[in-house]
């Protein structure tokens, strides 16, 4: 629709829950086929913001475009086009319990009016098929792992072959193997397909592996964007503290551990990060 | 301390017509996707059989078991006075008027009404419904509006079934049993009811069945923090629907009486 090389603009995006302002002006520009990773602590409103995009979420204020076109007061009728452009990966999968793995993957094709059983079954087994699941067909979503139903959603995300995916937390709470398996994925689909991709977690190793730009929220706002070098190379004590995973405990003993030593602060651990 | 309960009989105000308020929105957004949603026709048929077929068993022994008991309680006092012929047109017409649609009503509140908000909310709870929303289809058109239908079509039926079932025992009771001439029990019965009679039933037996799906996709749709929320909707569903059933019985009772008097001679 649009010609812009932005496929998502949001601007001065605010969020209020409850007595909790969550969002305070979030300012951002996702490119077009760009990887851009969503850093922030639990209770930042990275996931808020996340649903945001797809309007899941209506802002207090501010404007959301996607593809040139604001999203901002459409109604939900009105939003279903749009949303059409974007596949979502939810954080526990969100897999419909009372249908198969493959009705769940085959659902956004069956929606979209295709109802011929052999090809709903064939371009479910395809995509089934990039994320290494296409033996699960018929199983039931509670009869399969935690990490293999975040598979099977993504490859519901992924099969009516959408612009953009937005990926919540997809590694949180899988062993470091599947979560690694999880984040070639990602960078597979976009670097193959071209899909636009916005990952909100707080798995490091998984941003240093996937993120072509990194965003990190804090305080409700957009604190840093660059590169995964630079915020790597950042010597903010906030992003610091955030990567080195330093909490309030932790910082305390080294202070007390300073003070008698003499020393200085601790010199951070370099880190092999190789995507 | 007058102002403390004024405070709070505001606030409790506020809450109930907010409450009205959703419902009315549900109301709207189900009637419209009525007309321009879109239409799944293999899930009503599968919420027809749910909610129709699978109610029957209950609806068939509330309705059997009400008609019998209230014939013989009927029988026991009237043959005192040698009005046997009387027990088939008071069952008949309190089974018609009141019994059928309200415990019609009853039943299907606690049977399908929690099972619709306990699989809404466990639905809302586990993000099944936002990943609907993220893939472009309404919640409205593809939980609401089925079970709606299914619902609409089903409950004038049910009523009708536990009323027959009712009237039925009924005979079986007061002729079978007590042995009241079957030509006594089935004039009376006939110049007693009226069409009348039988539409206050189905015309209550729809508007229960509107405020039980409404009631009970409302509170799954609102459900939260996780299955503690869903237990406490699916609880909500049923004792909401329940009262609604009871309190909207009285005046839909005093309203439909002035369309359809008792004893009218609409035949």
């Amino acid at each position: 629709m649009s010609d812009s090389v932005h496929f998502i603009e949001v601007s001065d995006l605010k969020k209020s829950l409850g007595t909790q302002q969550v969002l305070r002006g979030v300012d951002l520009k996702i490119r077009r086929g760009e990887s851009l990773v969503v850093l922030g602590q639990s209770g930042e409103g990275k996931s808020v913001f996340l649903k945001h995009l797809i309007g899941l979420i209506t802002p207090d204020s501010g404007s959301i475009r996607i593809d040139g076109e604001e999203i901002v007061g459409k109604s939900e009728r009105e939003l279903a086009l749009v949303r059409r452009k974007i596949g979502v990966l939810f954080q526990d999968g969100a897999l419909f319990d009372s249908m198969t793995v493959a009705e769940n993957v085959a659902f956004p094709l069956r929606e979209r009016g295709i109802r011929k059983i052999p090809e709903l079954l064939e371009k479910a087994t395809e995509a089934l098929k990039v994320v290494g699941l296409e033996a699960h067909l018929a199983k039931m979503p509670i009869n399969i792992s935690g990490g293999m139903r975040k598979r099977v959603a993504l490859a519901r995300a992924i099969i009516t072959q959408p612009e953009c995916i937005l990926y919540d937390e997809p590694t949180a709470g899988l062993d470091p193997i599947v979560a690694d398996s999880i984040d070639h994925l990602i960078r597979r689909l976009q670097r193959e397909f071209h899909v636009t991709s916005i990952t909100v977690t707080h798995d490091m190793k998984s941003m240093f592996h996937i993120a072509d730009r990194v965003a990190y929220l804090r305080e409700g706002r957009i604190y840093f964007l660059g590169t995964p070098e630079e915020i790597r190379a950042s010597q903010d004590p906030a992003i610091r503290r955030f990567i080195e995973g330093k909490s309030d405990e932790t910082l305390k003993e080294e202070a007390a551990q300073s003070s008698k030593t003499g020393a200085g602060t601790v010199p951070l651990a370099p880190r092999d990060e190789s995507a | 301390m007058v102002q403390v309960v004024f405070q709070g009989l505001g606030r409790i105000a506020i809450h109930f017509f907010g409450y009205l308020g959703q419902l009315a929105d549900l109301f709207r957004e189900t009637a419209a996707a009525f007309f321009i949603g879109v239409k799944r026709p293999a899930l009503i048929g599968r919420q027809v059989v749910s909610i129709g077929f699978g109610s029957q068993l209950v609806v068939v022994v509330t309705g059997a078991f009400t008609g019998a008991v209230f014939a013989a309680q009927t029988y026991f006092k009237f043959s005192e006075y040698g009005l046997e012929s009387g027990v088939g047109p008071v069952v008949s017409i309190a089974m018609c008027r009141e019994l059928g649609p309200v415990l019609t009503g009853l039943m299907v509140a606690g049977r399908v009404g929690a099972a619709m908000a306990a699989e809404i909310g466990t639905m809302k709870v586990t993000e099944q419904i936002d990943a609907l929303r993220a893939m472009g289809v309404h919640p409205t058109d593809y939980l609401v509006l089925p079970r709606a239908a299914g619902m609409f079509f089903s409950m004038p039926l049910l009523v009708a079934e536990a009323t027959g079932f009712g009237i039925a025992a009924s005979y079986l009771v007061t002729v079978v049993g007590f042995r009241v001439p079957y030509s006594w029990y089935d004039v009376q019965i006939r110049a007693f009811t009226s069409l009348g009679d039988i539409s206050i039933g189905m015309i209550k037996g729809f508007v229960f069945g509107v405020l039980i799906v409404l009631i009970s996709c409302h509170q799954g749709l609102t459900a939260k923090n996780g299955a503690v929320g869903v237990g406490r909707s699916t609880t909500s569903a049923v004792v909401i629907s329940s009262l609604a059933i009871l309190i909207s019985n009285f005046f839909l009772s005093v309203l439909l009486n002035y369309f359809f008097p008792l004893g009218g001679s609409t035949n």
